[in-house]
């Protein structure tokens, strides 16, 4: 008799292709069935042999390939960065829940890595035939991602690009959420996506609030069972890697005592943003 | 299929109570399969409403209640140290799905980040995890209790440390809160110096146990390993020590190897397992413990439905612990185990869920 299949282990698997997004930011290209379904919005936790093991959200899913996407920021990332083609990494998952794309006006805020989950969730809504205005915000150009290929994706749509710096080195001169503003007052939208930095999805989140839009945003925790018992990704009462990554706006208003003011560190301390 | 829905015209449970309390009273199955659909005619008819309303009210709803040394809980189902309990909101949430009492995460002396991922792997038949007693600290946790509300919480602190000084520094700090129990980490797999190395040695778990009962008047629950020569020489050290209950079983040493890369798949090479495949164990352990020692035993380790739960009731634990079982099943296991254990004292004419303790210690 078979046993059953264990899910929540990492499968080996080789890298197939390596894509440099910016000086600090490459995708990871491998063959898994299971990711290749995620749905967007959804991570994997990504086991690097000898190194640690992370979450990181799947970019891309197409044809038994899966995508993900990563910054170089600590020793794990730093590793996953450098992976050549053939290595060998562990996956498990897909985790979490997705987001839930919507017919009708949308909009996406995005920043940095922040991008990644969002991708595919471009790609449904697109197909969607949805109008969507798209905020991308950085702090200089080198640090975009994904450019071209939104743009690609959003011409076969309705749909507007807004482009932020804060040095002002591509797009407008300011912050992402200095630049909805006025795209809020002149527009109605159904729903606003945004993955990021905490600190701008809570602005986000506050002016999504002041216009009584509706709101899926991604949230990011420490990470370490990755199935909703260790309770080390905890944000109020619930657990980012199990009841998240995607927070609705009700979910929001249940934790806004800590979302955008606090996250916990590996020891479980409250550190503040 | 109208017909066979105006069966069920009365609220569904009063079928299921009164169904359970035939089956006691009728000699067989075959008689009671007989009865069943004489019954079942009736209903049909809508003639048995008065009846079975009348058959409810003598049905005594079993009691689901217990105490611990001291500790009342109003049910024996708790939830097991190490799972969610990082913050009282999520242990909250935890009392609210239907547990009687809620243990936090182990709190040391000293913020600890724990082991670098991966920290958790599954194996057959459960878990293995070296998460590596990851804490942030006596004062910090002491500093989150204070601005929560926990009055109402059945809420049991685990407390884990190296050194006696530091465990009565930890209960005297905590002492003045309104938390009902401590329950001592001896027992930890994977952490040198913590737990379990301490738990193997007969003198250090009588001077951490009588330290922390000099602090305290709340009821000390001990949490003991089965990674030790004999379980019950350590029991009776900690009844000895003055120890109120003994948790029993920890998670069991265990390792898992990738095949591919050649590596132990944990950071720290080796966890704790738990789940299914530790469940003979913990029984055999509880029942082991429970007839040597006084004080009572609360079982833990592989619990995953109300079956699971009968047979260390029967083993001799006066409550029990789930953990694993919230990552297969979700919250939702309090309730339906709650409901299984009620049917099954109903099915065997048991009052209470005390009357079923240690009862396999007849044979």
């Amino acid at each position: 008799m078979a046993f059953p299949m264990i899910f929540n282990k990492p499968r080996i698997v080789k890298v197939l292709k390596v894509i440099d997004e910016s000086p600090t930011v490459r995708s990871l290209i491998f063959k898994d069935d299971l990711c290749s379904k995620a749905k967007p919005g959804q991570f994997i936790m990504v086991w690097i042999p000898g190194v640690g093991e992370i979450p990181m959200s799947v970019s891309m899913m197409k044809d038994g390939l899966a995508g993900l996407t990563v910054r170089k920021v600590g020793e794990a990332s730093n590793a996953l960065f450098n992976m050549k083609v053939n290595s060998m990494i562990g996956i498990r998952g897909p985790y979490g829940n997705s987001f839930n794309p919507i017919i009708g006006k949308v909009m996406i805020v995005g920043a940095g890595t922040g991008l990644a989950p969002l991708m595919p969730l471009l790609d449904i809504l697109t197909d969607k035939s949805a109008s969507i205005d798209m905020i991308v915000g950085g702090k200089t150009v080198e640090e975009f991602i994904f450019m071209n290929k939104i743009k690609e994706i959003l011409s076969k749509t309705e749909s507007k690009i807004v482009v932020t710096t804060e040095d002002g080195s591509y797009g407008i001169k300011g912050l992402v959420t200095d630049a909805i503003l006025p795209i809020l007052k002149e527009k109605r939208f159904d729903m606003i996506y945004t993955c990021g930095p905490e600190l701008m999805m809570k602005k986000v989140f506050d002016m999504a609030q002041e216009f009584n839009i509706p709101i899926q945003a991604s949230l990011e925790r420490v990470m370490k069972c990755g199935i909703g018992i260790c309770g080390s990704c905890c944000i109020g009462k619930y657990n980012v890697c199990k009841d998240g990554p995607v927070f609705d706006f009700q979910m929001l208003k249940e934790v806004k005592d800590e979302f955008g003011l606090f996250k916990r560190d590996h020891s479980g301390k409250r550190v503040m943003f | 299929m109208g017909i066979f829905l105006g069966a069920f015209s009365y609220p569904l449970h009063i079928y299921h109570s009164s169904a359970l309390f035939l089956m006691n009273l009728v000699p067989n199955r075959i008689a009671y399969q007989s009865l069943f659909k004489i019954i079942f005619y009736l209903m049909r008819q809508n003639l048995l409403k008065d009846y079975l309303i009348y058959l409810e009210s003598q049905m005594q709803e079993p009691d689901l209640s217990i105490e611990i040394s001291g500790f009342k809980m109003g049910n024996p189902l708790m939830l097991a140290s190490g799972i969610l309990g990082t913050t009282i909101a999520s242990l909250r949430k935890v009392f609210e799905a239907g547990a009687g009492a809620v243990v936090t995460k182990s709190i040391g002396y000293e913020p600890r980040a724990g082991y670098e991922n991966p920290t958790l792997v599954e194996v057959h038949g459960g878990y293995l995890n070296a998460i590596g007693l990851s804490n942030p600290g006596i004062r910090e946790f002491y500093n989150e209790l204070l601005e929560s509300k926990i009055d109402d919480l059945p809420l049991i602190v685990s407390l884990f440390g190296s050194k006696k000084s530091e465990f009565r520094y930890m209960t005297s700090l905590l002492d003045k809160l309104n938390i009902k129990a401590y329950e001592l980490n001896l027992s930890c797999p994977h952490v040198m110096g913590f737990g379990n190395e301490v738990g193997q040695d007969p003198k250090a778990v009588r001077r951490i146990i009588e330290s922390v009962k000099e602090e305290t008047k709340k009821p000390v629950f001990v949490k003991l390993s089965p990674n030790v020569k004999d379980i019950v020489e350590i029991a009776k050290v900690a009844e000895n020590s003055g120890a109120d209950a003994l948790t029993v079983i920890n998670t069991i040493r265990a390792m898992s190897i990738d095949i591919e890369t050649f590596r132990p798949i944990l950071a720290n090479k080796i966890g704790g397992l738990s789940g299914p495949a530790i469940k003979p164990i913990a029984v055999r352990c509880v029942y082991e413990v429970s007839k040597e020692v006084k004080i009572p035993v609360i079982g833990c380790g592989g619990i995953m439905n109300w079956q699971d739960v009968i047979e260390f009731f029967l083993a001799g634990a006066r409550a029990v612990q789930i953990g694993t079982a919230i990552a297969y099943e979700g919250l939702s296991i309090f309730e339906k185990i709650k409901k299984g254990i009620r049917d099954y004292l109903i099915i065997k004419g048991k009052k209470s869920v005390r009357d079923i303790v240690g009862l396999s210690h007849d044979f």
